[in-house]
């Protein structure tokens, strides 16, 4: 019994207790906490699987900066505590659980298939170090990385534009009165309306697009 | 006994799932958007993995790239999240029926 064997089997657990907690609280802080657990029991196995500069990525980033804005947005938005009162599917919680057992079967069946083994080529050190990433970030994948720039930019600019937009109150659902449905409804004496275009739409008050101002 | 890399595969697998039927059960925004999150750690464990089994550094790079890419996802998407809940007082994906015919 080796020292990896205990330390997988004890983090395994966190992580799978973490998931669990995710999906099943009822206060969404509490899904952050899990996920919480989850990333940094993931941190351990990549330091597990000699990669030490993924694992600091991997609390920085997620642990830090993306759980904090998840948290952020939660308590922003409110917390709401209703755990789904009812089922607007027909069993949908039982037919989900039961794809996701399926999923599972065979994503494990996958994971049994061929696998090819051999020997680390980095016996010595670890494999993923900062100097061994970045030789390989900045040598072989430079321009992908410049793309990610690009992407980070574009996802930065988006965020704003969507921040900005102006909603001056919750409308309604739009009851959308088409002009000859209009007709039907509330006839229009011919003498009081000398354009018939120009009745129906003075008329509907609820239909934003037909009105006809100046 | 050693632990290779199928127990990871295994332990992946078995997240993957977990955060497919978290997304397919709840209703909360939100909560669905954390399943998507641990579903794409676990495949981040896959890759580091299977990179080490193989003694490739491609893995983490990888890694890396899917870490960027979910970053960017997370602002976009939460950003999605506060515009909706803005218009409809709500974070419940039910609630988005709009073109429901």
């Amino acid at each position: 019994m080796n020292a990896e064997l205990v330390v997988f089997i004890i983090f395994a657990v966190a992580a799978l207790a973490g998931a669990f907690v995710l999906v099943m609280a009822r206060n969404p802080v509490y899904s952050a906490m899990g996920l919480l657990m989850t990333m940094f029991s993931m941190a351990v196995f990549y330091i597990l699987n000699e990669a030490p500069f993924i694992a600091a990525v991997q609390v920085l980033i997620y642990a830090g900066a993306v759980m904090t804005l998840f948290l952020f947005v939660i308590m922003f938005i409110g917390v709401d505590r209703s755990f789904d009162p009812k089922e607007t599917i027909p069993f949908q919680r039982p037919i989900a659980i039961v794809l996701g057992v399926g999923l599972f079967i065979l994503l494990a069946l996958a994971a049994q298939g061929v696998w090819v083994t051999g020997q680390s080529l980095f016996a010595g050190e670890a494999l993923g170090t900062i100097e061994n990433v970045s030789d390989e970030l900045f040598g072989n994948w430079l321009l992908p990385f410049e793309a990610t720039v690009l992407l980070l930019t574009i996802a930065a600019v988006g965020t704003v534009a969507l921040a900005r937009f102006e909603i001056s109150e919750p409308r309604p659902v739009i009851e959308v009165v088409t002009p000859d449905d209009e007709d039907d409804v509330s006839p229009e004496p011919d003498a009081a309306s000398p354009e018939p275009d120009a009745a129906p739409a003075a008329s509907s008050d609820e239909a934003p697009s037909a009105g006809e101002e100046g | 006994m050693e632990v290779t890399a199928g127990w990871y595969m295994l332990l992946a697998a078995g997240l993957f799932a977990i955060g497919a039927v978290g997304l397919l059960v709840r209703r909360n925004a939100l909560i669905m958007f954390m399943s998507i999150e641990l579903m794409l750690n676990s495949v981040n464990l896959t890759f580091v993995a299977a990179g080490r089994e193989l003694g490739l550094l491609e893995g983490q790079l990888a890694v890396l790239f899917v870490m960027v890419v979910a970053a960017a996802e997370v602002t976009v998407g939460l950003a999605i999240i506060v515009a909706v809940f803005r218009y409809r007082s709500s974070a419940d994906v039910d609630d988005l029926a709009e073109l429901k015919g």
